[in-house]
């Protein structure tokens, strides 16, 4: 006869806490807890006890005093009566722009060395080797350097277009290069722009609508229509008849040399440009290299399947390869974008005023209020990045591979 | 032992200098080397030279210091500290004083609690220009871009200026000298702005000095001096003496040359206060009574370091213009040693 | 009927003419690799011409570089008017370059010290630890080297310290001490518990160094065999070299412990370990240099100072730790289900499991992505030129270019400064692209 036996009923002991992985995990987090709050005070303790010491305080209210500095390239109206809360909008735009421009060139850039290093032409591989080995290996901070000390050597200055033989002129008579920057036309909107503008964002929809359109006719019938020129037709040809028949209301204004510099038309900084350059070349050699290896991890047989269906050489490179490279090559891309947002932080290199030179540098020398200035630093470029890596989060699921 | 357990070994390595003590006069005798904070290189005032020693105006002082506290002018560690960094340096006390031509304002003064000791260096924002622009006035200046070396007062200056005088500028801030004057050479910027002492001191390093002009007006008024923390008043009492030092033997005619003679007694009592064989003032200070003796033997007298540094037999050429003696018709004037 | 009808047949066979000229040789390579397309011939010449731009404007100012002239006014002079590199600058400042300008130099009455042949300061001493690096280096870099010259690795941190800080030898010693001390007190009671060896190990350290700690008298460094140097002296590339390897070396443990605990079943911990990472990645590595030049000070004891070395050293080590530890997340996830699986089957608990099976693989798959780690934060060392280190480039931007003699040099200082980094960059990624192929055993 046998008695079944209930396993004993353990009862709680301590020794459980330690030796028991059900309740040890307990031990250790109640352990960490006490760690983190440990250190925690003992680092705020610290830092009150070093500021009362010093007769200091952690107090916002110098952002909304006047920060009494100018700013040489703003996106929004600001002058030197404007907050420091202002300034450093001012360079949080500056920093977007930057890092917007450079993540498109960067991007073209990358594609373009990544796709060539690929190709057959041997001098040509080569030389984007060398291009993606030497801009990989050298500290973007120097690259920003060297390109900045380039600009303002090679190109001339508004000097040089002055006098009778200038020894430099402006291209086209619009656009001037000088070493302070960029001088280029800027358009002038006269009345009845509006409808020119209207008129070529409806172009703009009409194109996408007439590619589905033939897409479809395409999937339904198998007839082809031609794509390249009807596009082009649709997108330029109402928008021009607009503009003659409004009376050409769109002016452009043209920089010219006045005083001391250009006046008129655009002025895109030279520090803008040295940056931007330097960030999307630096950037872009990383970007060549994820490129080439998705191109690469799309195994041969897939294009040779495609080529066994008969699709041209343009078509399997779109309809097969890339779609399925994208998936590889997007990730590290997006990420390329964060370290190209904070790399725009070397801006103070060149005297570019992001958000680092404006509030990280100018208010906090000016103010004094070091830890309340490289705080709110620290809080926007974790902003900025959080959001994108939510962006990539939320892209990643989309094109996860659906496995069983 | 007051020092803490695990950087009592770091402390004897040299990586954490330790351990606090009353007051920052026992701290840098208990170590043996005073910290100054200096620029991170501005020739004339604190630059180091090929072999790395660090030479200039504001780095005498702090030679003079060490050599009142410490009786030995090269116990110094100079700190190099850019403007972001100098006010935190000082404030968590990194450095014992900050001898970087730093303005003398209100808010430093009272919102980031520093004392300021004294003014070694009379200055004020000035502007230069290439001479082939013609430009005679800085009123002349509207829609012209200007180099601006960052980190003190200038950018808040030049701003006031202009809106005052209402024309327009285009600022190019930027962080060290070499580069702006970089910018400035290649015609990147038309005007260079910056303290007119550093306008000399850059002009002089150019390769044709004469081609450029600094432009009459000085906007600003900028007594620069040496900076300690609020709080610790023997301290300061021991930065500002010394500098008065500095200032007294030149005016009383005391120089390194003589100052052995003198120190063995002459007839003039304040000299005989000043060098410690009258009086008690070194012990009232906390020091030896012969502080004030070594302190200007390190360099000489304010106007030895003054014409050794920046003066016009140096390549950077400054006239003493407010920074002579008020016997001559300028602003240094110290206190009496009584 | 004759036997000679067969004349017609060969006896022998005709040699293999060689192919034509058109499918051969160098015509046939350039025929397939450059000029296959007429689009890829138009590449090509474009390729030609900017190699023709860029070697027709930098070879003959290299060429006609002038390399022993004392300022750049001499050199100019020299050039008359030609253009060529003023590399005059380079040999000139050469040891500030690679040493900054207060690493102090030995002069004829610098004192003596190992049988009175080397000086107690001096540039020997940087330049033997940069040496006996690659010594060190090497088994943890080749693994087909004998494992016995780890023990040189282990010694090496150590050793380095002592050369390049130098001040007394007992600091050093202690430190040796404290970390065998901990390492045999590890070692006894790992195989009771992991926990216990590991917290036992630091607490026995500790107590050797606090006991030892006390022991050395204050003024220790007086009279040292090695001239005791102040790391604010530290500068030059020699910076940028420490700098990467101290902050790679201690980041790699960190960054092992912060993937295992982003990895935790423990909800406190793994949240710590992910708001940790996701901090430090979230924020360019320049404002956390603001937070060690500005404010960390604020958050060391009162009283206390800490030089601004350290306090860099502890940003860009948690800098690189947040990196490395996705990196190590990253191959801990590759591994297969099966891997942990199967080291729960053994009976093995956590500590053991990591230790023996997980951790081994999942490094081994890490190892390129730390390596590119290491190489961007080597990069990166040149930012602490920003918050007023001389490091190369902070030498470059600061000093050199302030000087009165040497105002105006660009091209050829900036150009050194990327040789230098392109040569120990490009070496190691070379590195990192041979293991890889060392490591192919390959799951395929």
């Amino acid at each position: 006869m046998t008695i079944m036996t209930d396993p004993p009923q353990e009862s709680f002991r301590l020794s459980m806490l330690l030796n028991d992985t059900r309740y040890r995990s307990y031990t250790f987090q109640f352990i960490a807890l006490i760690v983190l709050i440990a250190s925690a005070a003992f680092l705020m303790s610290n830092l009150f006890s070093n500021l009362a010491a010093a007769g200091l305080n952690i107090s916002y209210q110098f952002l909304g005093s006047p920060a009494g500095y100018d700013i040489n390239q703003t996106l929004i109206a600001y002058d030197s009566q404007s907050t420091n809360a202002r300034a450093a909008l001012v360079g949080i735009l500056n920093t977007l722009l930057v890092a917007f421009l450079a993540c498109v060139t960067a991007t073209i850039f990358g594609v373009i060395a990544g796709v060539l290093r690929l190709s057959n032409n041997w001098l040509v591989s080569k030389l984007m080797s060398f291009y993606v080995e030497i801009f990989r290996n050298i500290p973007v901070l120097i690259w920003i350097i060297i390109i900045f000390t380039i600009m303002i050597a090679v190109l001339p200055g508004p000097r040089a277009f002055r006098g009778d033989e200038p020894s430099a002129s402006m291209v086209l008579n619009a656009v001037a290069f000088t070493n302070r920057g960029v001088y280029i036309p800027a358009p002038v909107w006269g009345p009845g722009s509006l409808v020119v503008v209207a008129t070529f964002i409806l172009s703009v929809f009409g194109v996408f609508a007439y590619r589905r359109y033939a897409t479809k006719l395409l999937y339904d019938t198998g007839r082809l229509l031609p794509m390249g020129w009807p596009s082009l037709a649709i997108l330029f040809v109402p928008t021009l008849l607009i503009y003659f028949i409004m009376g050409m209301p769109i002016g452009l204004d043209y920089p010219e040399l006045k005083g001391f510099n250009f006046s008129g038309g655009i002025k895109v900084g030279g520090p803008l440009i040295a940056l931007w350059f330097a960030l999307s070349i630096y950037t872009g050699a990383f970007i060549a290299e994820n490129v080439r290896a998705g191109i690469q991890a799309i195994s041969k047989g897939q294009s040779e399947a495609a080529g066994a269906l008969g699709l041209r050489q343009g078509r399997i490179m779109n309809l097969v390869v890339l779609p399925q490279a994208l998936r590889v090559i997007i990730p590290p891309l997006i990420s390329q974008y964060l370290n190209i947002t904070k790399n725009s932080s070397l801006a103070i290199a060149v005297g570019y005023a992001d958000v680092t030179a404006t509030l990280g540098g100018i208010t906090l020398n000016q103010t004094g209020r070091a830890i309340e200035c490289v705080l709110l630093l620290m809080l926007f470029y974790l902003t900025i990045s959080l959001s994108i890596s939510a962006i990539m989060n939320v892209y990643n699921n989309s094109v996860k591979l659906k496995e069983r | 032992m007051k020092k803490s357990v695990f950087f009592g070994a770091l402390t004897v390595a040299g990586l954490a200098a330790g351990a606090a003590a009353a007051g920052t006069l026992d701290d840098v005798k208990a170590r043996g080397k005073l910290n100054c904070g200096v620029t991170t290189g501005l020739v004339g005032f604190a630059a180091p030279d090929a072999n790395g020693e660090w030479n200039g105006f504001d780095v005498s002082v702090c030679r003079a210091v060490a050599a009142a506290v410490l009786g030995d002018a090269s116990a110094v560690e100079f700190v190099p500290t850019t403007g972001k960094t100098r006010f935190t340096a000082l404030a968590s006390g990194e450095i014992d004083m900050l001898a970087r031509n730093t303005t003398w304002t209100f808010s430093r003064d009272v919102d980031l609690k520093f004392t300021f000791v004294g003014v070694n260096y009379y200055d004020g924002q000035g502007f230069m220009v290439p001479k082939e622009l013609g430009v005679s006035s800085a009123k002349d200046l509207d829609g012209a871009t200007v180099c601006i070396q960052t980190g003190t007062t200038t950018e808040l200056n030049l701003a006031d200026f202009f809106r005052s005088n209402n024309i327009s500028y285009e600022p190019v801030p930027i962080e060290t000298n070499a580069e702006a004057q970089q910018q400035y050479l290649a015609g990147a910027c038309d005007v260079y702005t910056t303290d007119a002492s550093g306008l000399a001191a850059t002009r002089a390093t150019f390769e044709a000095p004469g081609d450029h002009t600094l432009l009459p007006e000085i906007i600003s008024k900028e007594p620069l001096g040496p900076l300690v923390r609020h709080g610790d008043n023997e301290w300061g009492d021991v930065v500002r003496w010394t500098l008065n030092a500095l200032i007294t033997a030149e005016e009383l005619g005391v120089t390194s040359a003589n100052i052995s003679e003198m120190a063995a007694g002459t007839n003039n009592p304040e000299i005989n206060r000043l060098l410690g064989t009258e009086g008690t003032l070194g012990e009232m200070l906390g020091l030896d009574a012969d502080w004030a003796m070594k302190a200007i033997a390190a360099g000489g007298n304010y106007g030895e370091v003054f014409e050794k540094n920046i003066g016009e037999s140096t390549p950077i050429g400054l006239a003493r213009g407010l920074n002579a003696q008020w016997t001559e018709g300028g602003l240094i004037y110290s206190p009496p040693f009584r | 009927m004759s036997d000679t009808s067969a004349a017609f047949v060969r006896t022998e066979q005709v040699p293999p003419s060689p192919p034509p000229s058109s499918a051969t040789g160098p015509y046939k390579w350039a025929k397939d690799n450059l000029f296959s397309t007429w689009l890829y011939g138009l590449l090509t010449f474009v390729s030609c011409y900017v190699i023709y731009v860029i070697l027709g404007n930098t070879l003959p100012w290299i060429f006609a570089g002038v390399w022993n002239t004392s300022s750049l006014a001499e050199c100019r002079e020299v050039l008359d008017g030609v253009s060529g590199g003023c590399f005059s600058v380079l040999t000139e400042r050469w040891n500030q370059l690679l040493f900054g300008f207060k690493y102090p130099q030995a002069t004829e009455d610098t004192p003596r010290t190992v049988l009175g042949l080397l000086p107690t300061v001096g540039y020997w001493r940087p330049s033997l630890t940069f040496l006996l690096f690659f010594a060190a280096a090497a088994p943890v870099l080749f693994y087909k080297l004998p494992r016995k010259l780890l023990l040189f690795t282990a010694i090496f941190p150590f050793l380095a310290y002592y050369l390049i800080w130098g001040g007394t030898i007992m600091t050093p010693i202690l430190a040796l001490v404290g970390t065998v001390v901990g390492y045999f007190v590890y070692q006894r009671l790992v195989t009771g518990s992991f926990a216990a060896g590991f917290f036992g190990g630091i607490a026995a350290a500790f107590v050797v160094w606090i006991i030892g700690g006390m022991l050395i008298p204050e003024n220790a460094n007086e009279g040292a065999m090695l001239q005791a140097v102040p790391s604010r002296d530290l500068g030059g590339f020699m910076l940028n070299m420490m700098l990467g390897v101290a902050c790679v070396s201690l980041s790699v443990p960190l960054g092992i412990a912060l993937a295992l605990g982003r990895q935790s079943d423990m909800p406190l911990i793994k949240w710590i370990c992910v708001i940790f990472i996701e901090f430090i990645r979230g924020v360019p590595l320049i404002t956390l240099l603001f937070v060690a030049s500005v404010m960390l000070a604020y958050f060391f004891p009162p009283g206390t100072t800490t030089d601004l070395f350290l306090r860099v050293v502890i940003m860009i080590t948690m800098f690189s730790a947040a990196y490395i530890a996705e990196v190590i997340r990253g191959g801990l996830a590759a591994l297969p289900r099966g891997q942990y699986e199967a080291a729960d089957s053994l009976g093995l608990d956590y500590p053991q499991a990591m230790r023996l099976i997980i951790l081994p693989q999942a490094l081994k798959i890490s190892i390129p992505g730390i390596v590119n780690v290491a190489v961007g934060l080597f990069k990166d060392t040149t930012l602490v030129s920003v918050i007023s280190m001389f490091d190369l480039v902070g030498m470059i931007r600061g000093p050199i270019l302030a000087s009165t003699e040497w105002n105006g040099v660009y091209w050829e200082l900036l150009g050194f400064a990327a040789l230098l980094f392109f040569v120990v960059c490009y070496g190691i990624s070379q590195y990192s692209q041979w293991l890889e192929r060392q490591l192919a055993t390959d799951h395929r």
